[in-house]
């Protein structure tokens, strides 16, 4: 690896553009008229002085800001195309994926679902792009931090005429006291906040330094947030449980062993009054009532620690709390969601026995919906067996009485009814509205007497231990943004040469704003300001 | 209060109007002599300013006010977002104003922030009942912090497209002349929409129909522009009113499509007679206006504004909504499609960041992808809201 060694005796790697200590142009840099490259202060990077192995190859790829900005464009790309249809999770659920995208959106749709669209987001090569991002970042930052912290570190004040004249804003002037000027604008540059560096009469005045750090801090940032969202794909990092609940009850909280269980002792809604002042006309226009709040009154358990193995322990009430839309329910790493509700979900039902001829009852049963019993026993020869329950009934395609779920949303019982008189029993089927008698004609009925409904609350379980990485990783991010937007990186040099003053400007960003800082700096001496090198060629250029 | 509150945002559009005429005295009027009897200009940019600020401080009273009357901050609608975007787009310009006393800036910016709050004054105006996801104070945060980051960004815009007119050779028809054309067409059709509009609503316009909706079932539809497009199978219930033309299928919402029609028609129709009564191109028109402008100058406004607005519109529109996302829908990213189009914006600017600061891509080149940037930040406005409406939908 041989190195450039400057004029003025510092050794530089191969590939620096500017001595790192005293600006003056190397090799072929120096015959040119152009203005310098002044990006990262025209160090050496690694990806610029080894470029032979493979791994050289693939360093020099990643930390290519070209292809950086092509993963950019190709996240950007890819993302919008997941938003042409709506994503799978956003489908109706009682629709399969395969029929919705054809019969919704015809050819394309298909297409889309065929060619995986339909879960783009979590598709590999989705995954690949921003994993590659996270990668070409991480590289890209690498590769320019350190060269770039040790030339800032390094730089003398006295630069190389050369350097001077290739500077964007330069100018030089002729004055008659030059320490009387400098003086003057070193009053004017501290009240500007610069610092300034003296050598040999001649000056530096830098600010904002730190905002040359902004990007790097908040590629940091980025990265931990990245790692985060990878995070995510381990086991154990989060949980996301739903769970229904029914006023009254308690269950288990789910995913947490047992430990945790939680009561439901109340759901409360309410809706917004139409006759309100202030949304009246809204509502009128949305033609119906819409809900102002929901919430579950929960009562949170946790299971004693006994000690014993194979005993449990009871559970011992720790907390209370209304859970909302908005305000979940904490505990140990747990949050517990308000996110939906269903009202009046039938609970249980009652029914009398009847003598069909007379009308005379004999004893009241009231099954438990959820846990009907087999037998109930009415006393004096009196019976009634349950001989199938179908909690949310309807005919299947074959023809054969069957349910679709466990939730009781359309009940129909097969009871078999035992009475001194028909001790062979008689079969009757029931359900709501309906009364059959499909084994012939019956002497007794089971008449409904009564329901009873419950509120039913959904709450969603969420644990996710990756939050603390995604806040630090954000927050990093913030502060690196800010740092590097809200400031700009300012060097202005005063140089004595040949009995005249030069001045140099450079900034990484908004020359405009540092042109005016330098005529305010210089505007109480007979200083000339420097030009806009850039400005001048277009000047010049155009006419 | 509800009326005071709508006064209020009325004063506010006719100071704009106001700052609009400022400005053009100030660019176009004559010079003044300062007291050393140099020719420095007129005050009249200065007078813009002022009333600028007054504009947003009218817009504040407005925005309490509402805020006070409904109970909520008023960002919960099209109506309120749009207006708030408007309001914020002259804040970002106060502030701008202050970094660089640009009157040109002034002059193309006072008249996009009276179409802006025109626009949002286009939808349903009245106050609201938020449902309990929406009743959180981080969506308010959320929802402010995004609009004035895309305020500040829209102040990139209008400096990119004041660059673009500025130095385009419009001598000839190629690629950029056309483009910049259809922006400004792209303009006029909102003003276009704008004024159908008000015009038909001034006329209490309305048309009914029968129609058969994309499920097979009779249903009814209210048109309040004539109808070009009817609906499927439509019939006329209304009487003395236009019949459409043709009918659209059943799976498009055929009363938006007409909507957007008579927007496009329009605005064909202004800027064609514009370009006629000005006989050349409108771009070409507006330039010399601009010939006291430094290309330089401007373009350091926009990247200057897309470097302040950026931070600002990440905070917003990426982690106070996910702050939200995770507080109120449990998880702090769902992949909504109003979520991907903020993702987007984000990615889109990262990009611009990147390609000014590492490629060199400055003047022309960086002009375009301002305005390609506040296409984006429209789109997602507009488009996404109210034809992929997901879980951020205002439209109520
Ligand atoms: C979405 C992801 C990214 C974001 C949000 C981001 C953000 C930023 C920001 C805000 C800046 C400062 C720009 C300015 O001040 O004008 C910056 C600079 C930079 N970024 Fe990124 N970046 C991203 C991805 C990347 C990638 C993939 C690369 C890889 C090549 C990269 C390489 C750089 C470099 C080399 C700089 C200049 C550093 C300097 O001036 O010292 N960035 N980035």
């Amino acid at each position: 690896m041989s190195n450039l060694t400057c004029e003025c005796g510092h050794v530089n790697p191969r590939g620096t553009i500017v001595c790192e200590s005293c600006g003056k142009p190397l090799g072929t840099n120096d015959k040119q008229e152009k203005l310098l490259d002044m990006k990262y202060e025209g160090v050496a990077r690694r990806s610029q002085t080894y470029t032979t192995t493979f791994i050289d190859k693939v360093w020099m790829f990643f930390s290519s800001v070209k292809v950086g900005i092509w993963i950019i464009v190709i996240t950007l790309l890819a993302s919008a195309l997941g938003t042409i249809y709506p994503q799978e999770m956003y489908i109706p659920p009682s629709v399969r994926p395969e029929d919705y995208y054809a019969a919704e959106y015809g050819f394309t749709g298909q297409l889309y679902y065929q060619l995986g669209f339909h879960n783009l987001y979590s598709s590999w090569w989705y995954m690949l792009l921003i994993a590659s991002l996270g990668v070409s970042i991480l590289i890209a930052s690498i590769d320019r931090f350190f060269p770039l912290y040790r030339a800032l570190k390094t730089q003398r004040v006295t630069r190389h005429a050369n350097f001077l004249k290739r500077q964007r804003v330069f100018g030089t002037s002729e004055v008659k006291d030059i320490d009387e000027s400098f003086d003057v604008v070193k009053k004017k540059l501290k009240e500007k906040k610069y610092s300034i560096s003296e050598e040999n009469g001649n000056l530096v005045a830098e600010k904002g330094r730190f905002a040359r750090w902004g990007p790097y801090i908040n590629h940091i940032g980025l990265i931990i947030f990245l790692i985060g969202c990878m995070l995510r794909y381990f086991p154990g990092m989060y949980v996301d449980e739903h769970m229904w609940i029914r006023e009254g009850e308690t269950t288990v909280v789910p995913t947490t062993g047992g430990q945790y269980h939680i009561g439901n002792e109340e759901f409360i809604i309410e809706l917004y009054d139409e006759d309100d002042y202030v949304f009246g006309e809204a509502m009128q226009r949305a033609g119906g009532p819409i809900v102002r709040t929901y919430q579950t009154n929960a009562v949170l358990y946790e299971r004693e620690n006994t000690g014993a193995v194979g005993s449990e322990g009871d559970l011992v009430e720790i907390d209370r709390a209304e859970i909302r839309v908005n305000e979940p329910m904490k505990f140990d790493d747990f949050a517990l969601y308000q996110v939906d509700y269903k009202l009046h979900e039938l609970n249980s039902m009652s029914f009398v026995l009847e003598d069909k001829e007379t009308g005379e009852t004999f004893g009241q049963i009231d099954i438990d919906l959820f846990n009907p019993e087999s037998v109930y026993d009415l006393g004096e020869g009196y019976r009634i067996e349950i001989r199938e329950y179908f909690p949310d009934f309807v005919m299947s395609s074959s023809n054969v009485p069957s349910t679709r779920s466990q939730i009781p949303d359309n009940p129909v019982f097969i009871f078999e009814m035992f009475t001194p008189d028909t001790p062979e029993g008689e079969v009757s089927f029931v359900g709501i509205r309906t009364n059959l008698e499909p084994m012939g004609e019956n002497d007794f009925k089971m008449t409904f007497v009564d329901v009873e409904t419950k509120h039913v609350s959904a709450l969603i379980v969420r644990k996710d231990y990756t939050l603390p990485i995604l806040i630090i990783g954000g927050f990093i991010f913030m502060i690196g943004l800010v740092q590097g937007s809200y400031w700009a990186h300012r060097r202005i040099w005063f140089q004595r040469i040949d009995g005249k003053v030069w001045i140099a400007g450079h900034t990484n960003k908004n020359y405009l704003a540092l042109r005016k800082e330098i005529d305010y700096v210089i505007s109480d001496t007979s200083l000339s300001a420097p030009v806009d090198q850039v400005e001048e060629e277009e000047v010049n250029n155009k006419s | 209060m509800a009326a005071i509150s709508s006064n209020f945002l009325l004063f506010a559009f006719f100071v704009y109007l106001l700052a609009t005429i400022a400005f053009t005295v100030s660019i176009t009027g004559k010079k003044w002599r300062d007291k050393q009897g140099e020719m420095t200009g007129n005050r009249w940019g200065f007078f813009g300013f002022l009333l600028s600020i007054l504009g947003s401080l009218l817009s504040i009273a407005y925005f309490i006010t509402r805020w006070i009357h409904s109970g909520h901050a008023p960002v919960s609608n099209m109506f309120e977002y749009m207006t708030f975007l408007g309001i914020a787009i002259g804040f970002a310009f106060v502030i701008i104003y202050a970094i660089y006393r640009s009157n040109y800036l002034g002059l193309f910016t006072m008249p996009i922030v009276m179409l802006i709050i025109a626009y949002g004054s286009m939808f349903p105006g009245e106050v609201a009942p938020l449902i309990p996801a929406l009743q959180s104070i981080w969506l308010k945060i959320h929802v402010i912090t995004t609009a004035i980051g895309q305020g500040i960004l829209a102040i990139g815009f209008v400096a990119g497209l004041i660059y673009l007119i500025r130095t385009i050779d419009f001598t000839e028809a190629n690629k950029q002349t056309r483009s910049l054309e259809f922006v400004l067409y792209a303009i006029l059709s909102l003003v276009g929409f704008i004024l159908m509009g008000s015009i038909f609503n001034a006329m209490n316009y309305e048309a009914n129909f029968a129609y058969i909706n994309e499920n097979g079932m009779e249903a009814e539809m209210t048109y309040t522009l004539p109808a070009l497009v009817g609906p499927n199978e439509g019939q006329l219930l209304t009487e003395g009113v236009m019949s459409p033309i043709v009918h659209a299928p059943a799976i498009i919402v055929a009363n938006d499509l007409n909507t957007v029609i008579w927007s496009l028609f329009s605005g064909f129709v202004l800027y064609w007679v514009l370009r006629f009564v000005l006989r050349k191109r409108i771009g070409a028109a507006i330039q010399p206006i601009l010939k006291g402008v430094s290309p330089q100058a401007v373009d350091e406004v926009s990247y200057r504004a897309i470097a302040i607005g950026f931070p600002i519109f990440t905070l917003g529109g990426l982690i106070f909504a996910m702050i939200w996302a995770q507080i109120a829908w449990t998880r702090f990213w769902g992949w909504d499609p109003k979520e991907v189009w903020a993702l987007i914006t984000f990615l889109f600017y990262a990009a611009y960041l990147h390609l000014r600061l590492s490629k060199g891509w400055h003047g022309e080149k960086s002009a375009w992808l301002c305005v390609i940037g506040f296409a984006i930040i429209m789109f997602n406005l507009v488009f996404v809201n109210l034809v992929i409406a997901g879980l951020h939908s205002y439209a109520l």
